[in-house]
């Protein structure tokens, strides 16, 4: 990934800033540029997520994605927010048989991983059970 | 809007092809439709290619003005269409429609995918990019895994078992043993499914399809000019496409797929018929937890029931709705811009009665079902004999 791809989403992968649109409040993540509720009737702002949410479905990733080779087997999950939104999350300090549908979870900040010839060190959001 | 026929149908050998390029395969399914059609090259209007990623896979964008200079066609015009492992599915959709446009005739539309010129790793990174490499792919997603994510949390609403998936497996397995053009036809047990090696739990390397390259080819005409090329043309009944997000992070159901139910309801209405109606289908399998979900989808059952339908025997061929004859994408294999268009000439084969040992009696009416990503694209038809 060229690093100005990356570093454009900084705030968003740092500090869970998503949007809360001011017409229907709800709160949007990732990113949107126009709430799909209200399209142009739409006002977003940007909005600090909470980092709680709980687990609604996971997987043990044994055949791992490019530049996670040294992570696997890893935990993903989809994760709802206390906020509302969903997002897909690799479940840390997790051993693979302790994740459940329904644990709780918050999200940490931790490094994601690395593009192989450019040896870029990405960093990102993964959830972590409390 | 004028009906829309089938008048011909092509397709190669479904495989790792080293011995044979992207041009090649792609003539090669196209002569057979042509073949088959009874037609001459030059009655051809225009060509519709479905094709998800010939930049990565074999470096080569712009294949349109290729196929359509290979075939000897120029200067038709020919248009590649793109939407992940749905492009076959949407190219036919795009053909279905200029021809019951009246803006063109005989259509050729052409589904391809050359998988093997690079290694699994890059094969499987650009299958990746059907799903969202920002906020999926980024934090370690892959498609097996997204597809886990669903099986799991069906597995947890609705007691749907590996065991069932793993006869999803089995029985498409079995059926690609009488199709000539399968990269499998070697029979699999429930057994060796479950002891394969996991990939992204619950999901098992046997669970999946596999890479493949392959080519397939339908030949389209208005419903009155069918008749002067074949006794039995082909219907395209109904069509429905629809939409989702991209990530399946952001949609409400984790179990089902929206773009699916809502392309169905569009084809069914479109075509005047009930799920009760159909005689056969091919789904999208790309993962066998994704052939029961697309049974549910589609209204063969109750949502959750899947499972059950599938370990009851009702999807075999001779059951109350054989799915995926033709061995489906995890036997015949998935060479993912052509499958949408392998889906209908598999169809079109049943409906004639030409399936030879994987025939279904008496189908009179067929459904093909092809997906793009996780479901964020899903296109549906509905074909039907002619007479
Ligand atoms: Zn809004």
């Amino acid at each position: 990934m060229a690093v100005p791809r990356f570093w454009r989403e900084i705030p968003n992968r740092y500090n869970l800033v998503g949007a809360r649109c001011g017409n229907c409040n709800k709160v949007l993540f990732p990113p949107r540029y126009i709430c799909p509720h209200c399209r142009r009737m739409g006002k977003l702002e940007p909005y600090r997520l909470k980092r709680r949410g709980k687990v609604l479905t996971y997987t043990v990733v044994h055949a791992a994605a490019n530049g996670f080779e040294d992570q696997a087997p890893y935990v993903l999950a989809i994760v709802e927010l206390e906020d509302g939104p969903r997002l897909t999350a690799q479940v840390t300090d997790c051993n693979t048989d302790e994740i459940k549908i329904g644990d709780e979870v918050e999200i940490v900040f931790r490094r994601m991983g690395e593009d192989g010839q450019d040896g870029v060190i990405y960093y990102g959001f993964k959830a972590r059970r409390v | 809007m004028r009906d829309v026929a089938i008048i011909g149908v092509g397709l190669t050998k479904f495989g790792e092809l080293w011995d044979v390029s992207f041009r090649q395969m792609m003539m090669e399914a196209g002569a057979r439709a042509i073949e088959d059609a009874g037609i001459d090259g030059k009655q051809i209007d225009a060509m519709y290619v479905g094709n998800m990623s010939s930049g990565q896979f074999i470096r080569q964008e712009h294949i349109s003005s290729i196929v359509a200079d290979h075939a000897g066609l120029v200067p038709i015009p020919s248009t590649r269409v793109e939407g992940a492992c749905a492009s076959g599915g949407l190219a036919l959709r795009q053909a279905v429609i200029a021809v019951a446009s009246g803006i063109h005739d005989i259509i050729v539309a052409g589904g391809i995918e050359k998988m093997t010129d690079v290694l699994t790793g890059q094969a499987t990174g650009a299958l990746a990019t059907a799903a969202d490499q920002e906020w999926e792919v980024f934090v370690g997603a892959t498609f097996p895994g997204l597809y886990a994510l669903m099986a799991r949390r069906h597995m947890y609403e609705f007691g749907t078992t590996e065991e069932q998936m793993a006869m999803v497996a089995v029985k498409n397995h079995h059926n690609a043993c009488f199709n000539t053009c399968a990269q499998y036809k070697t029979e699999i047990t429930v057994e060796d499914v479950l002891k394969s090696p996991p990939v992204t739990s619950p999901i098992k390397l046997l669970d999946c399809s596999p890479i493949t390259d392959g080519a397939a080819c339908v030949i389209l005409a208005p419903a009155e000019k069918a008749r002067k090329f074949t006794d039995t043309p082909i219907m395209v009944a109904g069509t429905g496409q629809a939409s989702d997000t991209i990530a399946l992070h952001g949609r409400s159901s984790l179990t089902s797929l929206r773009a699916t139910i809502e392309a169905a309801r569009t084809a069914y209405k479109i075509a005047g018929v009930k799920p009760d109606d159909i005689d056969l289908v091919e789904v999208h399998d790309c993962f066998t937890i994704a052939e029961i979900m697309a049974i549910e989808d589609l209204g063969f059952c109750k949502k959750g029931e899947g499972g059950k339908m599938t370990e009851q025997g009702e999807t075999v061929i001779g059951g109350r709705i054989p799915v995926n004859t033709s061995g489906g994408l995890k036997g015949k294999g998935h060479p993912v811009g052509a499958t949408g268009i392998a889906q209908a000439v598999e169809i079109v084969q049943q409906l004639r009665g030409e399936a030879g040992k994987r025939q279904s009696d008496g189908a009179e009416i067929g459904l093909t079902h092809n997906v793009g990503g996780s479901g964020g694209t899903a296109v549906v038809h509905v074909l039907r004999r002619g007479d």
